[in-house]
C-alpha cells in the first residue's frame, strides 16, 4: 500500500543552523503518527515546510502518490493537507464560524457572507466527531481546550484528510489532552491520517501507530510503542540517558518568604477572578499551586509579581508590603519570575539573546556605566548562560523569536536563574520543553530550594507537583480550597480537589466558576 | 452543581463594576446637573422665552418652536440631578455610558435653550449646517477605518484630502466639475498607494510615512496654489455641485430640509457608509481584510495574502479621502485657499477612534463634532461670551477622554501599524 504522505530528503537551512537535514518520512492512511525530538531538532521547521509556509532548499514531497510543491498553504490545504499550528492561529475578535470559514467561506447567491450555512456544516462536523463547539461564541471567551477543537474543525471543514497538529497537548489540561486523544482516535478511525508532535512520552506511548524520532535535524528512528518505552525514547531524543524521576532529599523550611492574605483580584472586564486566597511560602521549600487552568493561578502570580494591582488583600515578600509595589521593586527584593506566557511577558522577541539576558540586571554594573550599556560583559555574560543553560542557538546576536518554542523558555530560565534570589515564582516552568531541559530545569528547581530559595510553582501538570512540591496548595473557582504536604498525598487525591470535590468530605467545595 | 445554583455567583462576578468608578461617574452626572442649574437656570429670570426656528430658511413650513426658558432649564436640571443621585447610590452598571450620553445631550439642549433664551436660535439651521461640516470628518473617518481594519495606519488623511481638493480643482477649472471629482478620486489613490508602498514593501514605520504624506502635501499644494493658482485665476474656478433635493424626502417637515436637501458628497457619505458597513461585516473579502488586521498570520496560514489585502484595503481607503478631499472645493466653496483643510483629516481620525473603528460610529462621531463645529459658528450670532476657539477644540477633548479609557475601552484592530513578514 502506498503511504498517503511521503517526504524524502528534505532540507533547510537557516543562517547557522540546518533545521532538516535530509530527512525522510512515511505517513499510512488512517495511521497515528508522533513526531518526537528536543527543542530546536527541526519538527516544527518540517511541519511547515510541508505545509507551504517555508520552501525546502532539498528534497520532495509526495501526496497520495502525486509530487506536491507547495508555494503557500493554499496549494497544501488544496492537497487535503491541514495543520494545527504551536502557537494558535485564531482571530480572537472574531466568532467561532468566522475563524473556521475565513479563507474557505460560504456565501449566500448576493455575495454576502452566509454566516448560518457554515455554522450548519460546523455543528454537522461537531456532531461526527464529538468536538463540541459553540459556532456563536467569539474565540476571545472561549477557554483553550475548545479553541483547540476549532482549530481541528478547520481543518475538517475544508475535507483535510492528512492532519498535523505541533504541540496540541502543550496548552491542554490532562483532561483536555484525554479528550483530544478521544477525537483523534475517531478521526483515525474515519480514514483520516494525523502527525502528531509532542514532549509528552506517557502519550506517544498510549495513543500513536509509530513513532519517528529526530535529532539536530535528522531522523534518529522509527519505532512503535509496543517496542518502546520512556526511557529508550527519552534517550533517542537526546542522545544519553535521561533521570526521569526527580530526587530530592527533604526540606528544610525557613522563615516565610512570601506571605498572602485575603488577597483578591480582578481582571480587565472587572470579573473578580482570585477570591480571598491566603498562603505562605517558606524559604527552602517549593510549594506548589495545582489546578485546572483558568481557576485564578494566572491573576494570583500577576499580583504577587506586581503586573497586576489586587483590589484587596494583601502582600509581602521577606516581611516588605508588596501589595501595590511596581515589578522593578519586587525583582530588587530578589524575587525572580519564570512567566506563563514567554512570548509576550519573558522575551523582547526582535532582541538578541544577549540583550534578552539582560533584561532584568542591564541597568547595573558591569552591564551599564551610568547611561551607557557595555557590550562586553554582556556577550561574556550571554556566552556563559547559553553554555550553562544548553541554549540550543547559531550565535548570542540571533533574535530571541527566531529560536524554537522550547530554546525561548530556556532563555527566560537562565536569565531568572543566573542573579542571586531569595524567591522564584515559576509559572509552568517547563511548558513545552523536552524531557532533557525538563530534567535540567527540575534539577536547578531542586538546587534552587536547597540553597534556601523560597519557591512558588505553578503548573497544571500534576505530575511536576507531585515531583517537586514539599506542600501542594490546591487552586479552584479563584479559591484556596486546601494546602497539604506532598508526602502522603496520592494523585488522586489532589486530581479530585482540582476537580472542587473534597475528599475528606466528598462533597463539592464550592461553584465551579462560569467561563467566559 | 445545576445552573440554578451557579445563577447567582455569575450575576454577581459580571455586575462587578469597581465602586469607585461607580462613584466618580455619579459625581460627573451630578456635575453636569449643577452646571445646568448655576449657569444657565440662576441666570435666567421668569419670563424669558426662547424660540428655536426649526426650518432653515425657505419654503418649508415647520412652525417654531416657543417655550418659557426657566421651567424648561429647571426640568433639565432636576432629571439630571435625579439620575446622578442614583448613579452615586446604586448605579446603573451596564448602562453607565448610555446615561453619560444621554446627560450630556441634555447639557447641549440647556445650553442652547439658553443661549437663545429672549432670542431666537435657528435649530434646524444648525443640525443642517452640522450634517454639511460632519461630510468630510466622517469621510476621513471612513477611510481611516478602511486601513486600519487591514492593518496599517492612516495618519495621511490630512494630506490625502489637501492634495484632492488642489487637483480637483485644477481638473475641474479646466473641464467639467465631474472630471474634477474623479481625478481627486484618483488623487487619493495614488497617495493611497503611496502610503501601501512605504508601509509594505520598505516597511517604514507607518506614523512616519502617514506623516510625511501630510507635509509633501502642505507644502506641494501652497507652493502650486501661490505660483499659479494665484496668477492664472481662471484654473482656481471651477464651480461647485449643486444641491439636489430628493423629491418627496425633503419634503418631511423638519427632518426633510435638514438630511435630503444637499449636494452629491452628503449623500455620498450616506451611501459609504452603508456599503463600508456592508463590505466590511457582510462579505468574504471584508473577513479577509479584517483578518489581516487582526491576526495576519492566521489568515496567512489560511491561504490569504496578506499584503496584497492591505495594499488595496490603503488604495480605497485613499480614494475615499480623495472623494473627501474634493468636498473641501467643489461641494463647499468653489476655490482653493492654502491649506484648507485645516486639520478636518485629523478630526476624521479622532472620528474614527471615538467611533470604535466602526463606519456607524464614526458617523455618530463625525456628527456630534460637525455640531460642535457648527456651534461655534451660532456663538458670535448669539453673543455668548464663550470664545468659538473653546468649542473647536471640542473634538480633540472628547477623544483624548475616550482613549484614557474614562467612557469604556476602544478597541483597535489588533495588528495595526505593524507589517506583516513572512520570516
Ligand atoms: N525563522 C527562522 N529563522 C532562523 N532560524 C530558525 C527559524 N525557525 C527555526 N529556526 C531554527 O531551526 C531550528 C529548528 O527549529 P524548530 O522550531 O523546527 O524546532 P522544534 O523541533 O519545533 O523545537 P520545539 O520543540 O522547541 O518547538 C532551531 O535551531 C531554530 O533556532
Ligand atoms: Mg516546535
Amino acid at each position: 500500500m502506498t503511504p498517503v504522505l511521503e517526504l524524502r530528503g528534505i532540507t533547510k537551512r537557516f543562517p547557522g543552523v540546518v533545521a532538516n537535514d535530509h530527512i525522510d518520512l512515511k505517513l499510512e492512511a488512517g495511521e497515528i503518527h508522533a513526531l518526537l525530538g528536543e527543542n530546536g531538532a527541526g519538527k516544527t521547521t518540517l511541519m511547515n515546510i510541508l505545509y507551504g509556509l517555508y520552501s525546502p532548499d532539498e528534497g520532495e514531497i509526495i501526496v497520495k502518490g502525486k509530487r506536491l510543491v507547495p508555494k503557500s498553504p493554499s496549494d497544501a490545504i488544496a492537497a487535503g493537507i491541514g495543520m494545527v499550528h504551536q502557537h494558535f492561529m485564531l482571530v480572537p475578535v472574531f466568532t467561532v464560524t468566522e475563524n473556521v470559514m475565513l479563507g474557505d467561506e460560504y456565501v449566500t447567491k448576493g455575495g454576502l457572507l452566509d454566516r448560518k450555512r457554515a455554522a450548519a456544516r460546523i455543528r454537522e462536523i461537531s456532531d461526527k466527531y464529538n468536538l463540541f463547539v459553540d459556532p456563536d461564541a467569539y474565540i476571545k471567551d472561549t477557554p483553550v481546550g475548545i479553541q483547540q477543537r476549532v482549530e481541528i474543525i478547520k481543518l475538517l471543514f475544508r475535507e483535510a484528510d492528512i492532519l498535523i497538529m505541533d504541540e496540541p497537548t502543550a496548552v491542554l489540561t490532562p483532561q483536555e489532552a484525554n479528550e483530544l486523544f478521544k477525537i483523534m482516535g475517531n478521526l483515525s478511525k474515519m480514514g483520516k491520517s494525523i502527525i502528531f508532535i509532542t514532549h509528552k512520552l506517557r502519550e506517544v506511548l498510549e495513543f500513536s501507530d509509530r513513532i519517528t524520532v529526530i535529532r539536530g535535524g535528522k531522523v534518529v528512528g522509527t519505532t512503535t510503542p509496543a517496542e518502546a518505552n520512556q526511557n529508550l525514547l527519552a534517550s533517542m531524543m537526546v542522545g544519553r540517558d535521561i533521570e526521569l524521576d526527580v530526587n530530592k532529599k527533604p526540606a528544610h523550611a525557613g522563615e516565610k518568604v512570601l506571605e498572602v492574605s485575603g488577597l483578591t483580584v480582578a481582571d480587565a472586564h472587572n470579573h473578580l477572578i482570585v477570591k480571598g486566597v491566603s498562603f505562605d511560602v517558606c524559604a527552602g521549600e517549593i510549594l506548589g499551586i495545582a489546578g485546572v487552568q483558568g481557576n485564578g493561578q494566572t491573576e494570583l502570580v500577576r499580583a504577587i509579581t506586581g503586573l497586576m494591582h489586587p483590589v484587596d488583600g494583601k502582600i509581602s515578600i521577606l516581611g516588605q508590603d508588596t501589595t501595590r509595589a511596581a515589578p522593578k521593586e519586587i525583582i530588587e527584593l530578589g524575587t525572580a519570575h519564570i512567566p506563563e506566557d514567554r512570548q509576550k511577558d519573558g522575551l523582547v522577541l526582535p532582541y538578541p539573546i544577549m540583550d534578552n539576558l539582560v533584561l532584568n540586571t542591564f541597568y547595573k554594573s558591569p552591564f551599564a556605566r551610568g547611561a551607557m550599556m557595555q557590550e562586553q560583559p554582556i556577550r561574556e555574560n550571554a556566552n556563559q548562560l547559553v553554555e550553562r543553560f544548553d541554549i540550543r542557538t547559531p550565535s548570542i546576536e540571533t533574535p530571541v523569536g527566531s529560536l524554537s518554542g522550547g530554546n525561548q523558555q530556556k532563555v527566560i530560565v537562565a536569565r531568572e536563574f543566573s542573579r542571586p534570589i531569595k524567591f522564584l515564582v515559576a509559572s509552568q516552568p517547563t511548558r513545552g520543553l523536552d524531557v532533557g531541559s525538563i530534567e535540567y530545569i527540575h534539577n536547578r528547581l531542586i538546587e534552587k530550594r536547597d540553597d534556601g530559595c523560597a519557591v512558588l510553582l505553578v503548573s497544571t501538570e500534576l505530575d511536576e507537583i507531585m515531583q517537586l512540591s514539599d506542600r501542594i496548595a490546591v487552586i479552584f473557582g479563584g479559591k484556596i480550597i486546601k494546602i497539604l504536604p506532598a508526602k502522603g498525598t496520592t494523585k488522586e487525591e489532589i486530581g479530585l480537589l482540582m476537580a472542587g470535590v473534597d475528599t475528606e468530605t466528598q462533597t463539592p467545595v464550592s461553584q465551579p466558576v462560569p467561563v467566559g | 452543581m445545576t445552573t440554578t445554583t451557579a445563577a447567582p455567583t455569575r450575576i454577581k462576578e459580571v455586575g462587578y463594576i469597581s465602586p469607585r468608578r461607580q462613584r466618580v461617574m455619579g459625581i460627573v452626572f451630578l456635575a453636569l446637573a449643577t452646571m445646568i442649574w448655576v449657569f444657565f437656570s440662576r441666570t435666567t429670570t421668569g419670563q424669558m422665552v426662547t424660540t428655536f426656528v426649526m426650518s432653515p430658511g425657505g419654503a418649508d413650513p415647520t412652525p417654531d418652536l416657543i417655550f418659557n426658558t426657566l421651567p424648561f432649564l429647571n426640568v433639565l436640571a432636576t432629571i439630571s440631578a435625579v439620575i446622578g443621585a442614583y448613579q452615586l447610590v446604586r448605579g446603573f452598571h451596564g448602562k453607565t455610558n448610555t446615561m453619560l450620553g444621554i446627560l450630556a445631550g441634555f447639557f447641549v439642549i440647556a445650553f442652547l435653550a439658553w443661549g437663545a433664551a429672549d432670542k431666537s436660535l435657528n435649530l434646524a439651521g444648525l443640525l443642517k449646517v452640522a450634517v454639511v461640516r460632519a461630510v468630510p470628518l466622517t469621510l476621513g473617518a471612513l477611510s481611516g477605518i478602511l486601513c486600519e481594519r487591514s492593518g496599517i495606519i492612516n495618519i495621511g488623511i490630512e494630506g490625502m484630502l489637501l492634495a484632492a481638493a488642489f487637483t480637483s480643482t485644477v481638473a475641474a477649472s479646466l473641464s467639467n466639475l465631474w472630471v474634477g471629482l474623479i481625478v481627486a478620486i484618483l488623487t487619493g489613490a495614488l497617495f493611497g498607494w503611496v502610503l501601501a508602498v512605504f508601509s509594505i514593501r520598505y516597511k517604514v514605520n507607518q506614523i512616519i510615512s502617514g506623516t510625511v504624506i501630510n507635509i509633501f502635501a502642505t507644502g506641494m499644494t501652497s507652493f502650486l496654489s501661490a505660483k499659479f493658482l494665484q496668477k492664472y485665476q481662471n484654473l482656481n474656478s471651477p464651480g461647485q455641485f449643486p444641491t439636489w433635493e430628493i423629491p418627496g424626502l425633503s419634503k418631511i417637515p423638519f427632518f426633510g430640509p435638514i438630511l435630503f436637501s444637499h449636494n452629491l458628497f452628503v449623500y455620498g457619505m450616506f451611501i459609504l457608509l452603508i456599503v463600508l458597513t456592508i463590505v466590511l461585516f457582510h462579505t468574504r473579502w471584508g473577513l479577509r481584510l479584517r483578518s489581516a488586521g487582526e491576526h495576519p498570520k492566521a489568515a496567512d496560514t489560511l491561504g490569504i495574502n496578506v499584503n496584497r489585502t492591505r495594499y488595496i484595503a490603503t488604495i480605497l481607503g485613499g480614494m475615499i479621502a480623495g472623494f473627501g478631499g474634493a468636498y473641501f472645493t467643489l461641494g463647499s466653496v468653489g476655490r482653493f485657499d492654502e491649506v484648507m483643510t485645516a486639520g478636518r483629516g485629523f478630526i476624521g481620525l479622532a472620528a474614527m477612534i471615538f467611533g470604535n473603528w466602526m463606519p456607524t460610529g464614526a458617523l455618530g462621531a463625525g456628527l456630534l463634532f460637525g455640531l460642535a463645529d457648527s456651534l461655534a459658528g451660532k456663538l458670535t450670532i448669539l453673543r455668548i461670551p464663550i470664545p468659538p476657539k473653546f468649542l473647536e477644540m471640542a473634538p480633540y477633548i472628547v477623544t483624548m477622554i475616550v482613549l484614557a479609557g474614562v467612557v469604556g475601552h476602544t478597541s483597535p484592530p489588533a495588528a495595526e501599524g505593524t507589517p506583516y513578514e513572512k520570516e
